[in-house]
């Protein structure tokens, strides 16, 4: 059960750090931090947003040279005058309360809970009391306003609670003249400070008090971790009563004056073009629609492939959605349309080598054997005895991961400036990538960041506010742009379609070589991914794309156990942005660790050996270890299960942390036949036991909610979810079609352990349950069925179980018989079992 | 334009639009009332969900013509009203529970869930995992296990 949200933190005894830098610094046997004292009516102190190492007071930062290719000399000067604009603040409310601007997305991941519970951990102030908002985009904070890689927590932890740490000690120092106590003797809590004597002065009336007239710099120490009273505790989300009674406001219910409803009439394939509309005035004299314009859909400013569209403004989106659907365009060819599923698996499989690794022999390729490097030994090797070889390719298809709030923005572009609000991953560069369209500097352009509705790396790229800005542009007029659902299916940024080959050799019970190679469509990871600078680079003419994929492969693949030698390799095919691309939750191990455990079993197999003693054998992290133990003992490993019942187990180290997850899959046909009208029922995940460890857990109860979110997703990974790609376009065109796990897909029994703290530092929990998960889905159904599946999702070959909606016109019609047709939907079809 | 007339949330209201359009963009483009979600406009992932004379139905898929002028539309908003209260035992539950992660399909799912344990209730029964298993409410974050619970908990004070 979670704790009840208000924590009476015991009050501190910690002395009192704050000291002018100009002063004599004490006390140098703990690190000290430098922070800035800023001139404002209330306290308000801030800390530049950068690795903790270089917060601390003997070693201060120094501008980075690269930063002049996306920052300019002009505005190194401007700043350069204004010392503390590249700090994120916190601020003392007249009432008491504290504000932070925190420069990340919050879209459900909980981000905004988290640093608020940092910030009531330093200062003594209940976790309710502190308000955290989403800052606009920033572009003096150059890198350091991104939302990926389940970066946030590790990236904050240090600078807010520095923060945090200065405010404290301002609060105290003027409360210590009003109190009549020395200032080491006060203590706060409850958003009050307290003198020894019982007297105490709340925070509200030490606001003004503590305010500095003029701004500079001051030093602190934090908080030590033996003394933490909130970070560790069950938190609920600062929303959450916002989002159970409706009053949370998405993109689309802000109040932005005549920034109408606006819909795109999308091509019939991916990245086609308009020739002509051929009934515009038509159009145009619908009920409700106030404008019909042609716009540029090129997702990639300067370079790359180009694309078109039609967009309509109008009173309601419903007559959006009809005048796109009445709209009479002549469509221009798209970027893929030869390709399908089948001609894609066939030119990942003819990809030429990794460079990272040597080309394949022509033994391989001639024999039909898998083109990998490692020889496919069938004799004894020196000192190793007989060796076999075990050879398997693995297949994954295309996968959305779209959010429930679809891609969305509201741009104003009128007279030489542009306002948008966009819950943008990368504010920043959504901001440059305006003003470039535009026409506009950035300075032009305001990007605001509502709160998101799920984002999963889809709002790392700013398509939709890209479409927005052209529109208001183009038409004068403030709009309030929707992509359709049928968009996002369509349209929207995809995991691509790609394969593993493994290659795993063993003698006796030792495992002597494991190879694995990925082979994928290309991925765009330009907007998002390493820096700006590097984003900017991978643009230049010649610059070689596959670079930056395959770094961030080589930074993000890992084999957790002792496999002899290991050899890994990654490859792509295409531009990055032939396909509409992206990088979405957990990157590529939602396919290359699957690919892997699955081998391991077979391995295990092979060998002799249970699954789990294999992996706790061979796994070389002593925290994955603990993580595996609890989930055996926790889980019931090896319990007596009925025939057609299984268990599956992986352990998994990212984002420094580590998780374990053991599933249970029921596959049998009173299980995988059940009957829900329109429902892809199947085999089910009926117990799921996870076991956590990110060093430092901040929030148990968010930390939990991540890895259940994660394992949902793999579950959808395994059996349903997936986008069939014909002759240029998907076939999925809703919801339903693209299927998610939904409530009848969903365990019944879930249990998540967070491990004890094994560190002083938080580590990232966002996608971390989210490749460990597909790969113990996986293996458990292996294991049930008793046969290795090695196409993912198992259904995506076995059938197209929804009638497909037509590409023109581009939207599917509402229904009318919403009165008559609850719960059953409209389109409802008979159950389908993708296990069948 | 005809004029439509009805009651959302123990409120009348008049607008003026076309009958065809659907009541999901009447409540939300220009009556401002933004606890429905847009999710498919075609009535498959229910984020829409609310209740028309206490049943649950999904205004995507209404046109705003078949709309009586004595029926009783109730969103998100109006959930607390309906027992007299600042927050429903359900949301209460879920607030409980901390289900929502980005919270976008939330308001459907918790109209959803009302409606189901009413028409469960009035049955004389109590809700099962077989219910809820049948609930169609999509959640691209993934928080099913929490909404189980929460509704089962949320049912017992309703």
């Amino acid at each position: 059960m979670p704790a009840k949200h208000r924590t009476a933190p015991r009050p501190s005894r910690r002395p009192v750090a704050n000291k002018s830098s100009a002063g004599a610094p004490g006390g140098m046997q703990r690190r000290r931090f430098l922070g800035y004292l800023i001139a404002a009516p209330t306290l308000a102190v801030g800390v530049k947003l950068t690795a903790d190492g270089v917060l601390e007071a003997q070693a201060l930062p120094s501008p980075t040279p690269e930063v002049s290719e996306v920052y300019d000399l002009s505005d190194l000067l401007l700043d350069s005058t204004r010392p503390t604009a590249n700090l994120i603040t916190i601020v003392v409310n007249e009432d008491g309360t504290v504000s932070f601007s925190i420069p990340r997305a919050e879209s459900g991941q909980g981000i905004t809970t988290t640093a608020a519970m940092l910030i009531a951990e330093e200062m003594g102030i209940d976790v309710s009391d502190v308000n955290v908002t989403l800052a606009d985009a920033r572009p003096e904070l150059l890198f350091n306003q991104q939302t990926q890689g389940s970066a946030s927590v590790i990236s904050i932890y240090t600078p807010v609670r520095v923060a945090a740490a200065l405010a404290r000690g301002q609060l105290v120092e003027a409360a210590a003249t009003i109190l009549g106590d020395e200032a080491e003797n006060l203590r706060t809590t409850g958003g009050r400070v307290l003198s020894t004597a019982g007297s105490s002065v709340p925070f509200a009336e030490l606001a003004a008090a503590a305010a500095n007239s003029v701004t500079r710099e001051a030093i602190t120490e934090l908080k030590p971790v033996d003394e933490f009273e909130v970070i560790g505790t069950p938190q609920r989300r600062d929303d959450v009563l916002a989002a159970v009674t409706g009053r949370k406001k998405y993109t689309m219910d802000l109040d932005v004056p005549e920034a109408l409803p606006t819909m795109i009439a999308r091509p019939p394939t991916i990245k086609g073009t308009v020739e002509s509309v051929d009934n515009l005035a038509e159009v145009k004299g619908m009920p409700g629609v106030t404008d019909v314009v042609e716009i540029s859909t090129d997702a990639e400013p300067g370079r790359g492939t180009t694309s078109s569209a039609v967009a309509v403004r109008a009173r309601t989106f419903g007559q959006c959605i009809d005048a796109v659907n009445a709209l009479d365009i002549t469509w221009g060819g798209g970027n893929v349309d030869d390709e399908s599923d089948a001609t894609i698996l066939e030119q990942l499989r003819a990809a030429d080598a990794p460079a990272n690794l040597p080309s394949p022999g022509p033994l391989d390729e001639a024999g039909g054997v898998l083109p990998l490097v490692t020889e496919p030994a069938t004799g004894a090797l020196d000192g190793v005895g007989a060796v076999e070889t075990i050879d398997q390719e693995f297949v994954f298809y295309w996968r959305s991961n779209a959010a429930m709030e679809p891609n969305v923005a509201i741009a104003d572009v009128r007279d030489g400036e542009a306002e948008i609000w966009t819950p943008s991953q990368i504010p920043i560069v959504t901001q440059s990538q305006i003003a470039q369209v535009l026409g506009m500097t950035p300075g032009q352009v305001t990007v605001h960041v509502p709160r998101g509705g799920g984002a999963f790396g889809r709002r790392l790229f700013s398509d939709v506010a890209l479409d927005a800005a052209r529109v208001s542009q183009e038409i004068g007029k403030p709009v309030r742009l929707m992509w359709h659902r049928a968009d996002e299916c369509r349209a929207g940024r995809v995991h691509p379609m790609c394969i593993s080959r493994v290659r795993a050799s063993f003698s006796g019970s030792e495992v002597v070589s494991f190879e694995q190679r990925h082979t994928s469509v290309a991925t765009d990871y330009t907007e998002s991914f390493g820096d700006m600078i590097t984003s900017q680079a991978a643009k230049l003419p010649f610059a070689n794309e596959l670079t930056l994929s395959q770094t961030v492969f080589l930074l993000t693949a890992s084999v957790p156990y002792d496999l002899g030698a290991i050899a890994l390799g990654y490859n792509e095919i295409f531009d990055f942005d032939r396909f509409a691309t992206g990088s979405v939750r957990n990157l590529n191990n939602q396919d290359f660790r699957p690919a892997q455990e699955l081998m391991v079993d077979q391995l295990a197999a092979r060998i002799g050996e249970d699954p789990m003693e294999f992996r706790l054998e061979r796994v070389e992290d002593e925290r994955a270890k603990a993580c595996l133990e609890t989930v055996r003992d926790e889980g019931d490993w090896g319990r007596d299960l009925p025939e057609g019942v299984a268990q599956g187990v992986v352990v998994h180290n990212e984002y420094k942390g580590s998780v374990a997850v053991l599933v249970e899959v029921d596959t049998r046909t009173a299980t995988a036949e059940r009957e829900i009208a329109g429902a892809t029922t199947g085999p089910r995940v009926t117990k799921v036991t996870v076991a956590v460890d990110v060093g430092l857990p901040i929030n148990p109860l968010g930390l939990k909610a991540q890895m259940e979110g994660g394992v949902m997703t793999g579950i959808a990974h395994v059996f349903t979810g997936s986008l069939h790609l014909r002759d240029g376009n998907f076939l999925e065109g809703s919801w339903d079609d693209y299927r998610y796990t939904r409530h009848w897909n969903a365990p019944p029994e879930i249990d998540v352990i967070v491990m004890p703290p094994s560190g002083d530092r938080p580590g990232g929990a966002g996608e971390l349950a989210v490749g460990a998960a597909t790969a113990a889905v996986a293996c458990a159904y292996a294991r049930a069925v008793g046969e290795m599946p090695t196409s993912f999702p198992i259904g995506h070959t076995k059938d197209v179980p929804f009638e497909v909606k037509p590409v023109v016109p581009p939207l599917p019609p509402s229904p009318v018989d919403g009165l008559t047709a609850y719960p059953t939907p409209s389109a409802a079809g008979p159950a389908f079992n993708p296990a069948s | 334009m005809p004029p439509h007339t009805f009651k959302v949330n123990g409120r009348p209201v008049t607008v003026e639009v076309e009958d065809d359009v659907r009541l999901l963009w009447v409540l939300r483009d220009l009556l401002k009332i933004n606890g429905p979600k847009y999710g498919c406009g075609i009535n498959v992932c229910k984020a829409c969900t609310s209740h028309i004379n206490g049943r649950a139905f999904n205004p995507c898929s209404v046109p705003v013509g078949q709309i009586r002028p004595t029926d009783e539309i109730t969103t998100i908003e109006g959930l607390p009203d309906t027992v007299g209260a600042d927050l429903h035992p359900m949301q209460e539950a879920w607030i409980d529970r901390d289900v929502p992660q980005c919270g976008y399909c939330q308001p459907g799912q918790i109209m959803a869930a009302v409606d189901l344990v009413k028409k469960v209730q009035a049955e004389g029964g109590s809700v099962t995992d077989d219910d809820i298993d049948e609930i169609r409410n999509m959640c691209a974050c993934g928080t099913y296990a929490r909404i189980r619970e929460a509704i089962k908990q949320g049912a017992e004070n309703m």
